[in-house]
């Protein structure tokens, strides 16, 4: 068997640009002898490659959806070599990332994680939510032939009847360049409710929309179901929160930071 | 009025009164005579000139079928009879005789409730005479009998009365005992048939003369008088005195039932809709005032009408210019044209009604098989039996590129025509192929698309079909994980019990089991299939069944249509050779799934599923079949030789052989790989003085030493690596 000198460094690169990446996750990239990338799972707004290839001062190979699944090539090079594999968000926020960390674990590959900021509390920082009181989170997907998901719809239902509130991921297909807007998830969500023939979500129940956290122009919007689904809040990436109960120190932030009408606040404040 | 309009008239006045109408159906074994028995039918009630008959082939109105001496395709014909002072009109629909078109003879069974059982005296029984009686029984076709070329027995044969006689019962006791093999329970022994009750009749079609024990009684014809025209040669007078459709219609009359008695009890059998729905209540009591019911048996297409479906009335009425819809299509179709039929003649009418046989143009939707109503939520009739299926394919190409868009056009048109051509067109690489129930039947498409359609094509060499199964149940369960490794499905395959191969084959098992789920349950325990087994079967796809026997894990049935879609993409191409699978059972036994619903959509869930599926159909001992033919010949002794050496060349297995005077019938089974080329080969040896013919009789494994064989030159045919994958290959 051939000894492993190499190994395996995840990186994050936080939530827009490459300005969220930490120092030491530069100082990683300088140090690796190899630097690859996925942006299947989630996407850089904004994100220059070749400007970021002279900064760093070395190329960077970009895995597809196969590649990172399959892990053949990336984990043949960590044999020999110190890899960096640059994420978006937070490492290991996405199953397959975990799912590579143990395969290389299994390979006896060494693995480190370098960590960075995550839309998991960068969505309720910034809409001013409490981190504690969050449920299980879902992801809604485009709908395809024979497959039309309601489980997201019954997690949220469920998270509701609990008071808590729920952090709703919208698909990606980056093979397609789609990215799900918060108003396509919205209709989704409301469509789901038609089918299931159930009322615990109608387009009177509260819900938050963040559009690219972490950039310079973020749009944080907090309304009833109804008054968002015509909007248009810009590029991708997109977030929904459905809230639970809310906290009148939530209801204040909602209503300072994201827009929320004030008799809405008033009702909210009441309940 | 000439004698023909006047009964078109007297036809059009009768459609309405039920007791006085009659749907028949004439079924028989290849060169029994049937065409010039129905030819003479139609022209002794005065639908065509007498002197005619026996030379015009009314029904065989393709210019093909003519030439070739044997019935294509079921046509239509209604006559007029008086009988005891009553006037009454019978829908005759005509059903080929050839075993290759079986798809035809059972639409045209199910058009009808009574049939003419068609035996010739010299022959008798002949293996497609069990065909039909089969076909007939299974769709509650209440059967009569009709023995033809009698004057053979006297004038070729020489057979004394008593010899005759003999003969007669020998032929009675045979169909009878075919009849008792198939009979539904309800009606074992009433519909059995015998010569006191008038329900069997002798006679020679082509001298248009017929003999029955009543009419025997009535015209003061004796046994011996009819003998000794016959010797005489004087089979004039026994025409006059003893006219075959006076004889035959009246026994059609007297035993076959009207249609509102018939679909009182055919209508439960073959249609699985709701009887309490208008529908339903309007077919069991064939009633012209509730919704429109029309079962279409057969889409001819005709230079200037173009497209005319043709078929039974159940419910309601088709009314000129009416909308209907075809029953599983979201458009509405207008009714341009509504006909009845006079053997090659559509007479146009305003509308036609329940308990007769409608020919009708414009509705764009029909194919044969379908069923036409008038709203869209309608429950067709279930899927037509075939009780063959495609075994051989050709490959179709145009001999001039420009025309490839016209051959697409045709190909679409003739599998529309005839369901029992399959027809796979790929845009992409021109490759068209056409699959049929055997050599001749696509010789004969072939034909068609060069004459009728004026298309000059290129045909490959015949290919045969395939089927691939399992012969053991999966040692241990086959893991198939998905692409990002979060969903694992885990799946057993074995052999689906031979009762319920059987069953789908019967088409007794809705293929919609999610709708008819209790009904499917219920078959599928009587049959002796586990409890657990049955209630979680989710997908069936030809002879294949998936069934889910897991137990409460979480969001599996968000996956399950796409379990289903993997399924039958495998049972569609197969992991040996990629042809179809046949009697496979699959069984779920375990998943594990992500959580989340996005990590587990059509691109992570269809390939871990068609993984664990393929993965262990190969663990499972997988095996070939081939499809086998019952080849029945009949030859001369001093060429029986020549024909057993042909036979013998061809890996078949002799089942039994008989010796009735001068002739020795062989009866053999051989797979339909040898039999390409069999016809002129044996035309050839023989002098063309061999009567033979084939039919279809499903599949079985390929013999163990050819498999490896047969294995590779599939799959180089088709562009894949000579060996099938390992299960490694299967468990990513």
């Amino acid at each position: 068997m051939t000894q492993t000198i190499g190994s395996l460094t995840f990186i994050g690169l936080g939530l827009y640009g490459t300005h969220d990446l930490s120092l030491r996750g530069l100082h990683e990239l300088h140090e690796s002898e190899a630097v690859y990338a996925e942006f299947y799972t989630s996407r850089l707004g904004s994100f220059d490659h070749h400007a970021f290839e002279q900064q760093i001062g070395k190329p960077i190979t970009i895995l597809s959806r196969a590649q990172t699944e399959g892990a053949d090539e990336i984990l043949a090079a960590a044999r020999t070599k110190h890899i960096a594999l640059l994420v978006c968000g937070d490492p290991m926020t996405a199953t397959t990332h975990v799912d590579l960390r143990l395969r290389a674990a299994k390979a006896g590959i060494p693995t480190r994680i370098i960590h960075a900021s995550s839309i998991l509390t960068a969505a309720p920082g910034i809409l001013g939510l409490q981190t504690y009181k969050f449920g299980r989170s879902t992801t809604l997907a485009f709908p395809q032939k024979n497959f039309f998901p309601t489980s997201p719809y019954d997690v949220i239902a469920a998270n509701l009847k609990s008071g808590l509130h729920t952090l709703v991921f919208l698909d990606i297909q980056a093979e397609n360049n789609r990215y799900m807007t918060a108003t396509e998830g919205l209709r989704l969500i409301l469509e789901m409710g038609q089918h299931l023939n159930d009322t615990a979500i109608t387009d009177d129940t509260l819900a938050c929309v963040v559009a690219r956290a972490g950039s310079e122009n973020p749009i944080v919007a907090a309304d009833r179901i109804k008054a968002l689904v015509n909007r248009d809040f810009g590029p991708a990436l997109h977030i929904l929160v459905i809230p639970g109960t809310l906290h009148f120190i939530e209801v204040d932030a909602l209503t300072a930071f994201a827009g929320l009408p004030p008799d809405l606040g008033r009702l909210l404040h009441k309940l | 009025m000439g004698r023909k309009e006047e009964n078109i008239a007297k036809a059009k006045d009768l459609m309405n009164k039920l007791p006085y109408i009659r749907n028949i159906g004439i079924a028989a074994h290849i060169d029994h005579g049937k065409t010039t028995f129905s030819d003479n039918l139609i022209a002794g009630c005065g639908m065509m000139s007498e002197e005619l008959a026996g030379k015009q082939l009314v029904l065989d109105y393709d210019e093909q079928e003519q030439a070739r001496g044997i019935t294509i395709n079921a046509a239509s014909a209604s006559m007029v009879h008086t009988y005891q002072n009553k006037q009454y009109l019978i829908n005759l629909i005509d059903t080929p005789g050839h075993v290759d078109f079986g798809g035809d003879v059972t639409r045209a069974m199910r058009a009808v409730d009574g049939c003419i059982i068609l035996v010739c005296a010299v022959e008798g029984a002949m293996p497609q005479t069990e065909t039909v009686i089969r076909q007939a029984l299974r769709e509650k076709v209440k059967p009569i009998l009709f023995i033809n070329k009698v004057d053979r027995l006297i004038n070729e044969l020489r057979l004394s009365p008593e010899e005759m006689q003999q003969r007669f019962v020998k032929i009675i006791a045979k169909v009878n005992e075919l009849l008792a093999r198939f009979m539904p329970e309800e009606f074992k022994d009433k519909w059995s048939v015998k010569v006191e009750d008038g329900s069997v009749a002798f006679g020679s079609a082509f001298n248009n003369w017929a003999i029955s024990a009543p009419y025997m009684k009535q015209s003061g014809l004796s046994f011996k008088d009819i003998y000794d025209c016959c010797q005489k040669n004087d089979q004039k007078s026994l025409a006059k005195k003893s006219p075959i459709h006076e004889v035959i219609l009246s026994m059609v009359i007297t035993h076959l039932p009207s249609p509102d008695i018939a679909q009182r009890y055919r209508i439960p059998h073959i249609w699985h809709g709701d009887l309490e729905s208008p529908l339903g209540k309007a077919m069991l009591n064939t009633d012209e005032k509730g919704p429109l019911g029309l079962m279409i048996t057969k889409i001819i297409l005709d230079p200037h009408a173009g497209e005319v479906a043709v078929g039974r009335m159940y419910g309601g009425k088709i009314i000129r210019g009416q909308e209907v819809y075809v029953a599983g299509m979201p458009n509405k179709n207008r009714v341009q044209q509504v006909n009845v039929m006079v053997g090659a003649d559509r007479i146009p009418v305003e509308w036609v009604s329940a308990g007769n046989i409608a020919a009708v143009t414009g509705v764009r939707d029909a194919i044969s098989g379908c069923t036409i109503v008038d709203s869209p939520d309608i429950e067709p009739f279930e899927r037509i039996v075939h009780i063959s299926e495609p075994v051989v394919t050709v490959a179709v190409e145009a001999k001039n590129t420009k025309d490839l868009p016209k051959l697409v056009e045709v190909l679409r048109m003739i599998s529309k025509a005839d369901p029992s051509i399959q027809v796979q067109i790929n845009q992409e690489t021109g490759e068209n192929l056409m699959s049929g129930m055997g050599e001749l039947h696509l010789e004969i498409t072939e034909y068609r698309i060069r004459n009728d359609h004026k298309l000059d094509i290129v045909c490959s060499e015949p290919i045969v079909v395939y089927r691939e199964t399992v012969l053991k149940t999966t040692p241990q369960k086959f893991e198939g994980k998905s692409p990002n490794k979060h969903n694992r499905f885990y799946v057993i395959v074995e052999p689906l019990p031979e009762g319920v191969v059987k069953a789908l084959y019967n088409n007794e098992i809705p293929d919609n089991v999610k709708k008819f789920k209790k009904e499917a349950i219920k078959i599928l325990t009587d049959l002796g299939m586990e409890k657990d087994v049955a209630k979680g079967v989710f997908g069936i796809h030809g002879l294949n069944m998936i069934t889910d026997v897991t137990k409460g894990i979480q969001y599996l049935f968000e996956t399950r249509d796409l379990i289903k879609e993997a399924f039958d993409e495998v049972m569609r191409s197969g992991p040996i050779a990629n042809e179809p699978s046949q009697g496979v059972l699959v069984k779920l036994v375990d998943a594990k799934l992500h959580e989340d619903a996005i990590h587990r959509g059509p691109a992570q869930v269809i390939p871990a599923a068609r993984n664990a599926i393929n993965g262990a159909i190969v663990c499972s001992d997988p095996t070939l079949l081939e499809p086998i033919q019952r080849v029945f010949i009949s030859t001369p002794q001093e060429l029986m030789g020549e024909a057993s050496r042909e036979l013998n060349s061809r890996r078949s297995e002799v089942k039994d052989m008989t010796t009735e005077g001068d002739l020795v019938n062989i009866d053999a089974l051989a797979p339909v790989a040898e039999m390409f080329g069999f016809a002129s080969a044996i035309r050839s040896a023989t002098g063309g003085r061999v009567l033979w013919n084939t039919e279809n009789r499903g599949f079985v494994p390929l013999p163990r030493q050819m498999q490896a064989d047969v294995i590779h030159k599939i799959r180089e045919r088709k562009g894949l690596k000579p060996d099938p994958y390992p299960p490694e290959y299967y468990m990513g």
